[in-house]
């Protein structure tokens, strides 16, 4: 039951992440029209057979903008999360193996980046760097890298006392060898599956952002952006917010289902969803 | 038990020690000058390096630093450099109706989610099952902004059954009237509250449906369970007073956990709904650069977080005997 649900997760969802990517990089070339071609005869056009998700406020086409600002928001997502990754793994993989006060003293810099509203960390930071996709991506990733330094240290731990790293250690094997070539191997799964999950928590961050004006700046066509900047125009063309929305909704269910089902067969014992539950994002 | 508390509580000590530290990092990268700012473009210089100094801003970050360690342990937080009124001032003012809304949005997750959960649960596999998880899909699939946006469209632009910005009269002092016998204020004050403590408590309700989902199913397969279904009782209550209670010990725990998420969505909540709360004020705060006002808002957040999981750690301690024992 439990290994037929995981999957139907995975097929759905691949398949969801699967159209999105088709969609990034064929929405351009058959829409027939450039991102930033103005038409202002054609403003805030409802969907038609000439825009197949209607036009904006300067009559661009929302099908092209869409596809186009894909890109963007999804390598914000990408680079947030690798950054939080790497960071986290190696902070995770030095406490949990080293140990003593090293531990203590990087947990507790763990629990102070808890204890922060993520939205509020986030926010002052791209403030302090200002705009742009790098510093929206370093911003998310200060966000993010808790949940991976605590998972990795929790495997790391249950690692260290096992039969093989003892005899890796008896045969006078490096500290190196021993963090990267047989503890590393062992956090794949549960990071893998938290990575995927917090692919859809940073574009639904990136939409956030942009909604309260610390996004990325125009011309730039990010979704959030096209989603905060939809609001403003609620009352005449109720669509472009919820066009953009259904996105940013439609792609991040892809990724959470992928996860689900990526945790059923990468992390059976649930070491990911552990940590995920409990994390504030 | 006391002991328990106590340790509990040194470990907040250096988190909040931490947070000032990197709250304060973050603000000097801040580029521009609060004191410019502060006195506009016609300012001279001389009047600039006048506020520089009046502010302390003149000081090397570790005397600034340290003199603000030193005025928190005094109490204080130092004034506010837009807001013309000192940081605790400005926060207690904004303090309450965050906290109301939040409060209102874990009550709306609580309730919904338990009942989803319950719901997927004891019809397992069935179209209750598959309808609950789906909306706890999508429920965490959605930017939380987003679902504002469309209770607003729905409910004030297209129905206009709900005012769509603003807060009404104080909840409490709502309530109060009503229990005198004039329910008016508590009505106007629920129509507000309605729609920004429903967009809040979306994510969190689709969490906790999914953790009372599968905790349940759990304790739904224990030997007393089946004991309690042999004795012939009534399956609701099997469900409701044998594996319920169980089934709520980890769920407990993560819904203080998710506080803290909830204050952080309240960032954007009161941003869509005019709310005047604590998360508004700290966007306002950030944009503006008034730094003691952020410090203050930030350590106000984190030691909301930090309370309100001191007592939840401290209920589960009262309700399972095994934590303190850690």
């Amino acid at each position: 039951m439990r290994h037929r649900g995981g999957n139907l997760s995975l097929i759905v969802g691949g398949s969801i992440i699967l159209g999105v990517l088709l969609f990034v990089a064929l929405g351009p070339l058959v829409s027939g029209y450039e991102v930033d071609q103005l038409d202002m005869r054609n403003r805030l056009q409802l969907p038609s057979s000439e825009h197949w998700l209607g036009t904006d406020n300067f009559g661009r086409d929302l099908w092209t903008r869409m596809a186009v600002g894909a890109r963007v928001s999804i390598a914000i997502a990408l680079s947030s999360v690798g950054i939080a990754v790497v960071v986290g793994s190696v902070v995770g993989l030095v406490s949990g193996y080293f140990g003593g006060w090293l531990d203590l003293v990087i947990m507790r810099i763990v629990d102070v980046f808890l204890g922060f509203p993520p939205i509020v960390l986030a926010l002052a930071i791209v403030a302090a760097l200002g705009p742009g996709v790098v510093n929206l991506s370093l911003s998310l990733a200060a966000v993010f890298w808790t949940e991976y330094a605590r998972v990795v240290r929790s495997v790391t731990l249950a690692q260290r006392e096992a039969d093989y790293v003892t005899s890796a250690v008896a045969l006078g094997a490096s500290n190196a060898r021993i963090l990267f070539r047989e503890i590393l191997p062992n956090v794949f799964g549960p990071v893998i599956v938290l990575a995927t999950l917090g692919l859809g928590t940073a574009i639904i961050a990136e939409s956030g952002l942009s909604f309260l004006g610390f996004g990325v700046e125009p011309p730039t066509p990010t979704w959030g952006w096209t989603l905060a900047y939809g609001t403003r125009y609620l009352r005449a063309a109720p669509w472009l917010s919820t066009v953009a929305g259904l996105a940013i909704m439609i792609t991040v269910l892809g990724f959470n289902l992928f996860g689900d089902g990526l945790r059923d067969y990468l992390d059976p014992r649930g070491v990911a969803r552990r940590v995920r539950r409990t994390s504030r994002t | 038990m006391a002991a328990y508390v106590l340790r509990r509580l040194a470990l907040f000590v250096p988190m909040m020690i931490g947070i000032v530290a990197v709250t304060f990092g973050i603000m000097q990268l801040l580029p521009g000058d609060p004191a410019a700012v502060l006195l506009g473009e016609d300012a001279s210089e001389e009047a600039v390096r006048e506020m520089r100094r009046a502010l302390g801003l003149d000081r090397p970050w570790w005397m600034r630093l340290a003199s603000y360690y030193a005025d928190l342990f005094r109490g204080e937080m130092g004034d506010s450099y837009f807001q013309n009124q000192p940081v605790a001032n400005a926060i207690a003012q904004r303090l309450v109706p965050t906290l109301e809304v939040a409060f209102v949005a874990l009550l709306i997750s609580i309730v919904l989610g338990v009942a989803l959960g319950i719901a997927a649960a004891v019809r397992r596999g069935g179209l209750v099952d598959a309808a609950s998880m789906l909306f706890a899909q999508l429920g965490v699939s959605m930017p939380v902004f987003w679902f504002g946006i469309l209770l607003m469209y729905l409910f004030a632009i297209q129905l206009d059954l709900l005012p769509s910005i603003g807060r009404g009269p104080p909840l409490l002092f709502a309530f109060g009237q009503a229990l005198a016998g004039r329910p008016a204020a508590l009505g106007e004050s629920l129509m507000h509250i309605a729609m920004p403590a429903l967009t809040l408590g979306l994510t969190n309700a689709a969490v906790i449906s999914r953790l009372v989902r599968s905790s349940m199913l759990e304790t739904l397969g224990q030997d007393f369970v089946r004991t309690a279904n042999a004795k012939g009782l009534r399956p609701a209550r099997v469900v409701f007073v044998h594996a319920l209670r169980n089934a709520l010990l980890p769920v407990v725990s993560v819904i203080g956990l998710r506080f803290g998420a909830l204050l952080g969505g309240a960032v954007l909540t009161e941003s869509i709904f005019g709310w005047p709360g604590l998360g508004q004020l700290a966007v306002s705060a950030i944009s503006q650069r008034d730094i003691p006002l952020v410090q203050g808002i930030v350590l106000t957040f984190a030691v909301a977080f930090a309370i309100v999981n001191l007592v939840v750690d401290l209920l589960y301690a009262v309700i399972d005997p095994r934590v303190r024992l850690e």
